[in-house]
């Protein structure tokens, strides 16, 4: 009986957090009329063609365009942050040396600074290089272990492998790095794909560095791409277009959640971090 | 402390680890400190789009206190964190709860609440938000549905204000995982044995898990209350601020005065206030809940 209300509770909550999703794929194939006059998220005479618009978008590029600009900017990301976190990591869960406390001191400090007053000195010293509208500011603040996030995760978890490991293999004839390669690597591996899975969605998601940074729509990554649409689409001018971009940007992400969700959900857990 | 002895692995230096984290002690500084540091200096300046920036000391400071615009986005940036915070602690507490069973098909459940909060972000899903509460959006067919009054929701401040928390309301998930990784830490014997006693369940959440779930609590309470104090993207996009300014926060003074006006000056000056805010809200944070700083690699 108890079980059956916690049941249904959940059935509940679970419904109001899917359905506005279900609304949009569902609203994406209905005509304008139909999207603003139904609840009901199937649609009576769905409409694929409309998807052919979206792809094209109303900008001069295809979505495919956009695509490829957001994944120019998570690769070299995604590569950077994991090596020097990896790094950074490994030294303070592993090794002694001075200004240890204050470097973690640090650590934290930069984890809770709010971005908000970092990233206007940090768009004039990019521009004074020369360097706004390219991926530069986006991708190379990844190269210092920018997330600290993802450092604390690492070192949580490294701590948690037996220092005997390390021993030993230092009797084997491994020197620091060799250690760090050979034994650890492969046991923070479901950190490494959280690390991965994250800098993804996060880039995928993130909406006001780009803004800032890059000013020529043929550089735009997908976020900057929706909202010149979102904007360039006047009211009652197709809506559903609109939405079916919307549908088409939360692809990829859905995509790379689902494909790594058994792995990663532990490595969230283990380290505490969140979307 | 002079002649300390580092304790290291055979064969390791005691700058080895110091030359690990290199990479990120020169990201503090260069991504942090110089940001941090410079943007306070041209908070004493006057630097915008034309002439030379000249050093003006407090004179932002004062302009801010003084100016009605900035007042009003604190308001309503300190009122949306007091009403969201704690909202969305007590609903990814309460779903934490409900999860933390062995039931069957759970998993399926846990990714229905956490998928929202690492879409959320995503403009694709905040271009879905607006249109949710557009005048025959999905929001007012429901409460017809219910035989309520459809609302104008862009039209008044609380409404505006709405659409926003529950926005952030709607992605609970990430707050909820560390909640829920927190719980699965409670060793199930702490409960049989107070059943034993012949402690009640609800009796038993307030003796037993709420003292040992402090710590996650504030963890999550300082995250959310630092990003809800940041907020940006979702009143920039989803109603630009209005009406009438009323979903204006701090977050977009900042941007309109640096990315539209050009006053550079200015805006740091008001980013540094709300540094300044954020910071006095977490201490007080700290000093409410009986807490002092003490963290240790």
């Amino acid at each position: 009986m108890k079980k059956l209300l916690r049941y249904l509770i959940l059935t509940v909550i679970a419904a109001v957090m899917i359905y506005p999703l279900l609304w949009l794929v569902g609203a994406s194939l209905k005509s304008n009329d139909e999207i603003f006059s139904s609840a009901w998220f199937i649609p009576k005479n769905p409409d694929f063609s409309v998807y052919i618009g979206a792809w094209k978008t109303v900008t001069p590029y295809t979505m495919g365009h956009y695509f490829l600009n957001t994944f120019l900017i998570i690769l070299p990301k995604t590569i950077f942050a994991v090596i020097s976190s990896v790094l950074v990591a490994y030294g303070f869960a592993r090794f002694d040396f001075p200004l240890k406390k204050l470097s973690f001191a640090l650590l934290m400090g930069t984890m809770f600074m709010p971005s908000i007053v970092t990233v206007m000195p940090m768009y004039i010293l990019w521009s004074r290089l020369g360097l706004l509208d390219t991926y530069i500011p986006l991708t190379l603040p990844a190269l210092f272990a920018a997330e600290g996030s993802f450092v604390f995760m690492l070192i949580q978890f490294m701590k948690g492998i037996p220092k005997e490991f390390d021993e030993a293999a230092r009797i084997d004839g491994c020197g620091a790095l060799r250690t760090l390669f050979y034994i650890l690597l492969p046991c923070i591996k479901p950190v490494v794909v959280s690390i991965t899975v994250f800098t993804f969605l996060w880039t995928m998601n993130d909406f006001l560095t780009p803004l800032i940074m890059i000013s020529s729509v043929e550089k735009y990554p997908l976020s900057l791409a929706l909202r010149l649409s979102a904007d360039s689409t006047g009211d009652g001018y197709e809506q559903n277009r609109v939405l079916a971009m919307s549908v088409i940007g939360l692809i990829p992400s859905v995509a790379v959640f689902g494909l790594a969700q058994k792995k990663f959900v532990s490595g969230i857990t283990a380290g505490g971090l969140s979307g | 402390m002079k002649n300390r002895t580092y304790h290291n692995p055979v064969g390791v230096g005691k700058y080895t680890g110091l030359l690990l984290i290199s990479p990120f002690l020169a990201g503090a500084l260069l991504l942090t400190l110089y940001p941090f540091v410079s943007s306070f200096i041209l908070g004493l300046t006057d630097c915008g789009l034309i002439g030379q920036p000249e050093l003006i000391g407090l004179e932002n400071y004062r302009e801010i206190l003084s100016s009605r615009e900035f007042l009003q986005s604190a308001g309503v940036t300190l009122r949306y964190a007091a009403i969201l915070v704690p909202l969305k602690l007590i609903v990814s507490l309460g779903v934490a709860l409900l999860l933390n069973i062995e039931l069957k098909g759970i998993g399926a459940y846990r990714t229905a609440f956490y998928i929202p909060s690492i879409l959320g972000a995503n403009l694709a899903v905040v271009i879905m938000w607006q249109f949710l509460f557009t005048s025959g959006g999905l929001a007012n067919q429901l409460l017809k549905l219910f035989g309520a009054q459809p609302a104008g929701w862009y039209g008044d401040s609380a409404h505006a204000t709405a659409i926003i928390i529950l926005l952030r309301l709607w992605e609970f998930g990430s707050a909820m995982v560390i909640f829920l990784s927190a719980l699965r830490d409670i060793p199930r014997e702490y409960h049989e044995a107070a059943k034993v006693d012949g402690c009640g369940s609800i009796r038993g959440f307030f003796a037993i898990t709420l003292p040992l779930l402090k710590d996650v609590i504030f963890l999550n309470l300082i995250l959310q209350t630092i990003s809800a104090l940041q907020e940006f993207n979702a009143p920039y996009m989803i109603t630009g601020g209005g009406p009438m300014g009323s979903t204006t926060t701090v977050g977009m003074v900042i941007y309109d005065e640096m990315f539209r006006y050009h006053n550079a000056g200015y805006a740091n000056a008001v980013s540094w206030t709300l540094f300044v805010t954020i910071t006095a809200v977490v201490l007080l944070l700290f000093k409410v809940t009986g807490r002092i700083r003490k963290e240790q690699p």
